[in-house]
């Protein structure tokens, strides 16, 4: 018992002594309750002792004084420590009983199993790309007319560049024109063109529609588009910004193109873009290495005829173009093997190519990161 | 387009490479589509000789053989061919050889008892052709030991370009020599055609007779040769039109075949006995018939250009040629038909009918006028070496038009459109070369195209020629920075929106589907749609024949068909268009999705904490709200009104509106929906217009209003209501709100009750009311006065009553 402090008074050591090993056998709070009243109550051992103090001569309670009030201060401090000590073991106590099998599963948080479309994430990662170098994104109707479709883009009526679109028509309208199901997003630059003075920096996704249907086509698919006209952009600069799409679209350091000469109606003069790749890999295929070339895009000099077309002055103005296919570039980067799949709506499909709703694509954390 | 490598030699000295003739023809435009070099696939087959051949010990029908391959010793072959006999020259292949025909690596094996090291090949088993009746037998003179192909003449490899529409000359080996001549690889060799002197005048007459519809053949031109003998071509013409995988047929029509696909010229030849009379170029009568060469019979109509005698159509112009006046062994006197046709009305017709021939395909895209009488010329030239015979003169109806024309060129338009540096004397060669005629001198050259390059209009074309020839390679990639003004939003706000409704839901568990812009008619007019103007002409199935008034019956019908799979509580959404009518100011874009089974917001299926119950209106709602406030819409204001369209449960169902502008619906899908859909439920969706939403007021600062925090706790008092069963929840919360919008911060129902112990037609609701003081406590007088008004003003706007 090193903090009972023994006094000159043997009556008051041994109550002291008494109480204290009453405090220290109290086994929970009532206990110790019934202690303090009996010490410290009323009519408590100690209590009436500081009570006698009024009865006694002024030598005397010099003396006695001191010892009874100490006594109390020792009491009352080992009191309050029991009660401390007996407080921590009763929630111990209580705790032990209170367990849970923290293995038990929890349910999964909505937005871990909710998905974004592959496609949809595709073209967020486009947009974010083609932002950072200044480009907006321009919209138009999937329901065209022949003009916007075919005519102003330069496609002369019966030719076998018409031909090749296998083109949905709707019903002949009052007018005796039918309209059609845009068969690429090049209308939307025709739009554009028509509504916006140059200089103009658009790229235009959308969907578009060709019947035709077998392993590698669908009767409706999604292209984006890209159109700068100004007084100098030339081919040298579509070839810089492709580079740059290339490497911030596959996320690599550099990646080799090829330009093949090729014809659209719309462009004078067209190109085609092979890039290096790796296919050596089963089943996969590297971007920005190896030695084989795959074709992703065709572009090209805005044809005069064009710009003609929607009121642009080809002397004045000049621009380049150039379009690909967003569900091909997303079966490139992400390894889907089947075009068909992407509008099947099959959850198992969807949950593992789809994306997180909170993994937006930005620049600055890396775009599929 | 298909053309052997020694075809390509007949025009082009070549200076590079085969491989570098390959890959430098895709690099100016004519796509290499793949190379087919037999010489290589065939190459471990060598000439054997065979020196002895005895029946085999134990097998009538076997041979022992023992080959000579002109080195090492004589090698022991069982054989099965009747043919195999002693002397015999035939093609060998030792164990290891893949063969070409199954695919299986030859082994060393024994046959009946015999050993037989290698094997003798039938033209079968190399993937040559049908014939298997015995081992291939070759010429007495075939060097014993040499590459079976270059005996055969197979070491000429097939090169296979795709010629895009522009380039019709290409159709032709000429052509694709000159563009490789042009472009550094070799010297053009392009002998003036010598004319034909004909000796007589032709025996028929030809007239074009269009009246007074417009001309569909600019010029006719024929020749008769007389006295020919028609047999099988020459050798080193069949195996060239077997190269690109033609049929050689006889010598007069493999003679227009190699026409075709040497000059891009194609011709057309038919035996005059077998035509009667003179021959009239006219549009066919509606109902006329022609048996082509293809062995149909086509019903024409006056759309249709056709070439006539006086019994009837001879032959479909510009496309194919009547079987009847076709030319065949006995075939004596010749007419040849060297023609230009309208190139969109022989690509209408070749359409009508279904019919791609080579001719149809060249003649729509375009041949050189020019050639068409030095054509005519070098097929008779043809004609006459192998089948002998004579001459007529020439006869021309219609005339050949003149394709010249002058392009003012800007040398500097090469580098303003491609950024090349190329200097006067390489644009000049490189035009020269292609055939166009270069004249004038810096700034500005004259040039004039050449015949066959009818797809030459503007400087921009030529810019294209000069840089494909030069390479594309050399155009340097050139920084194009992005304008030094400040960053705008490049999204609109309906872009803006699109994206965070599609993140909002995906974020409460639904699952993005892209599915098709088409649904069936039936699926259309269940949701509002199936106008006649939205229906497709030509849809590629039945059931995606109509534009989709809605995204639902795509994501029920995807639904449906993941319940097949087996996963039956799927939430699905969808953001795209759909369609109200066919005008451009007629799509929507809409934000929808579908929750079935028991696929709720907060976990679908059985769980140890409590299983998910079917899902019901209010998930569609709290969804739909979801998107709406992740749009920036004011759903704070919004009004839910039970009137959603009919493709709804009448009873649990709702829009969301702001007056009259109702921008969303939301409840379980009507039964008979579903039942018509052929799907099973329970099935809830919701529908959001993006477009509807308004537009927030633009904000002057993107600094928010000041925060204001009181210093006073929020006193919060409970109140249960017995209304009648129709009251709206919303009509008693805006009531309690309304007594005093300032101190009133909160209405909420916390308990809804109907059942045992109210009456049938009442039900409680139990709200929860915040009163937030700002400038001191309330006293209980104050708050029980608030109270007061609360349940007066309840009252009086629903007739509810307190409940005891």
């Amino acid at each position: 018992m090193s903090d009972l402090v023994l006094t000159d008074h043997p009556a008051l050591d041994a109550l002291e002594r008494e109480i204290a090993s009453a405090i220290l056998a109290s086994a929970d709070e009532a206990a110790l309750e019934q202690v303090r009243i009996s010490a410290l109550g009323k009519k408590g051992s100690v209590s009436e002792l500081l009570k006698s103090l009024g009865a006694m001569s002024p030598d005397e309670r010099k003396v006695m004084g001191p010892a009874i009030n100490g006594l109390r201060d020792r009491i009352q401090g080992l009191m309050a420590a029991r009660r401390e000590t007996l407080k921590a073991a009763a929630l111990e106590a209580r705790l032990a009983t209170e367990k849970v099998d923290v293995t038990l599963p929890v349910r999964e948080a909505p937005a871990e199993i909710g998905r974004v479309h592959p496609i949809s994430q595709v073209m967020e990662e486009l947009t974010a790309i083609f932002a950072d170098m200044g480009f907006s994104v321009a919209e138009g109707p999937d329901i065209e007319d022949d003009f916007h479709n075919f005519t102003a883009l330069n496609f002369p009526a019966g030719h076998p560049a018409r031909e090749m679109h296998d083109t949905f028509f709707l019903p002949p309208g009052a007018d005796g024109e039918r309209k059609v199901l845009r068969t690429h997003t090049s209308p939307v630059q025709v739009r554009t063109m028509q509504a916006k003075k140059p200089p103009i920096r658009v790229i235009c996704p959308g969907r578009t529609y060709r019947c035709d249907s077998d392993q590698t086509h669908t009767p409706m698919f999604h292209q984006v588009e890209g159109l700068v006209i100004d007084r100098h952009a030339h081919l040298g600069h579509l070839k810089w910004i492709l580079e740059e799409f290339c490497k911030s679209f596959f996320e690599v350091e550099g990646v080799k193109m090829r330009f093949r000469p090729s014809f659209f109606p719309f462009t004078e003069p067209s190109m085609e873009v092979d890039i290096q790749c790796d296919r050596s890999r089963p089943g996969e295929i590297r971007f920005g290495e190896g030695n084989d070339w795959l074709e992703i895009l065709g572009c090209g000099m805005v044809h005069p005829n064009v710009l003609r077309n929607c009121g642009i002055d080809p002397d004045e103005y000049q621009g380049f173009a150039w379009g690909m296919g967003i569900d091909r570039i997303a079966m490139l980067k992400y390894g889907m093997s089947d075009l068909r799949a992407f509008f099947e709506a099959d959850v198992r499909w969807l949950s593992h190519y789809g994306f997180r709703p909170l993994d937006f694509p930005t620049l600055a954390g890396g775009l599929s990161a | 387009m298909k053309f052997t490598y020694s075809w390509l030699k007949d025009h082009l000295e070549p200076t590079a490479s085969f491989d570098q003739i390959v890959e430098r023809l895709s690099l100016i435009g004519l796509e290499v589509e793949g190379v087919e070099d037999k010489a290589k696939q065939l190459a471990p087959f060598v000439v054997g000789e065979v020196l002895t051949a005895q029946k085999h010990p134990n097998a009538d029908k076997l041979k022992v053989c023992t080959v000579s391959i002109g080195k090492g010793d004589p090698i022991q072959v069982v054989c099965g061919a009747p043919n195999a006999r002693a002397g015999l020259k035939t093609v060998f292949a030792a164990p290891g050889t893949v063969i070409p025909a199954t695919g299986t690596e030859l082994k060393i094996g024994k046959i009946r008892d015999v050993e037989s090291r290698g094997m003798l090949c039938s033209a079968r088993e190399m993937g040559l052709s049908e014939e298997h009746e015995g081992i291939i037998e070759l010429p007495e003179d075939a060097p014993v030991g040499a590459p079976f192909a270059e005996v055969l003449g197979l070491n000429d490899p097939v090169i296979e370009i795709a010629v895009t529409p522009n380039r019709a000359d290409c159709l032709g080996v000429s052509g694709v020599a000159r563009d490789l001549a042009a472009a550094g690889l070799g010297e053009l060799m392009a002998p003036r055609v010598k004319p034909v002197e004909g000796t007589f005048p032709a025996p028929l007459k030809v007239t074009l007779e269009f009246g007074d519809t417009p001309s569909l053949c600019p010029a006719f031109a024929l020749r008769v040769v007389k006295g020919v003998k028609n047999g099988p071509s020459p050798q080193w013409l069949q195996d060239r039109l077997r190269a690109i995988g033609l049929r050689p047929i006889n010598a007069l029509v493999d003679v227009t075949n190699f026409m075709t696909f040497d000059r891009n010229r194609p011709l057309h030849v038919f035996d005059l006995k077998k035509v009667a009379g003179d021959l009239v170029v006219r549009r066919a009568k509606t109902g006329e018939t022609l048996l082509a060469l293809d062995g149909k019979t086509y019903t024409l109509d006056e759309s249709m250009c056709v070439i006539a005698d006086e019994k009837g159509v001879e032959s479909l112009a510009g496309i194919m040629g009547g079987e009847e006046s076709g030319c065949d062994a006995a075939t004596v006197d010749v007419v040849i038909e060297s023609a230009l046709w309208e190139p969109i009305n022989i690509a209408q017709t070749g359409r009508r009918l279904g019919i791609n021939s080579d001719a149809r395909f060249r003649f729509e895209r375009g041949i050189d006028p020019a050639f068409t009488l030095p054509g005519l010329d070098l097929a008779t030239h043809l004609i006459l070496e192998m089948c002998g015979g004579e001459p007529s003169q020439v006869v021309l109806a219609g005339a050949i038009p003149d394709t010249a024309r002058t392009i003012a060129f800007p040398l500097a338009e090469v580098k303003r459109l491609s950024g090349l540096d190329a200097s006067e004397a390489e644009i000049r060669d490189v035009l020269e070369k292609l055939g166009f005629a270069v004249s004038g001198s810096t700034p500005v050259l004259d040039v004039v195209p050449p015949s066959w390059r009818g797809d030459i209009e503007g400087k921009a074309d030529l810019v294209e020629e000069v840089v494909r020839i030069l390479g594309l390679e050399r155009v340097p990639a050139t920084e194009f920075p992005r304008d030094a003004d400040a960053r705008k939003p490049v999204l609109t706000a309906l872009q803006l929106r699109t994206r965070k409704a599609r993140r909002a839901l995906a974020a409460r568990g639904l699952v993005e589907a892209v599915t098709w812009s088409f649904v069936s008619k039936g699926a259309a007019e269940a949701f509002g749609g199936g106008k006649p103007e939205l229906a497709l002409s030509n849809p590629i199935a039945a059931d995606l024949s109509d534009m989709r008034p809605s995204l639902l019956p795509g994501l029920i019908r995807a639904a449906q068909a993941n319940a097949d799979r087996g996963f039956a509580d799927v939430a699905l959404f969808e953001v795209g268009q759909v369609f109200l009518g066919d005008g451009p100011g007629d799509q929507r874009q809409s934000a929808s999705g579908i929750r079935r089974g028991t696929a709720k917001p907060g976990g679908a299926g059985r769980f140890w904490a409590g299983a998910a119950g079917a899902v019901d209106a209010f998930d569609a709602k709290a969804d739909a709200f979801a998107a709406l406030a992740a749009c920036g819409a004011p759903v704070a204001n919004l009004q839910v009104t039970a009137d959603a369209p009919s493709w709804y449960h009448p009873g649990r169902s709702g829009t969301l509106r702001l007056g009259s502008n109702a921008f969303a619906h939301f409840g379980e899908v009507h039964p008979a929906v579903l039942e018509a859909l052929d799907v099973t439920g329970p099935l809830v969706a919701f529908e959001i217009t993006l477009d509807k939403i308004p537009e927030p007021k633009a904000k002057a600062t993107r600094v928010k209003p000041p925060l204001e925090l009181s210093a006073f706790q929020p006193v919060r008092r409970d109140f249960a209501f017995l209304v009648g069963r129709e009251v709206a929840a919303a009509d008693i919360l805006k009531a309690a709100q309304g007594v005093d919008r300032k101190l009133v911060t909160g209405v909420g129902v916390f308990d809804l009750y109907e059942g045992k112990g109210i009456e049938a037609d009442k039900k409680s609701v139990a709200i929860e009311v915040t009163l937030q003081p700002r400038e001191r406590t309330l006293t209980d007088e104050e708050i029980d006065q608030v109270a007061g008004r609360i349940v007066a003003e309840v009252a009086k706007k629903t007739g509810a009553v307190l409940r005891a």
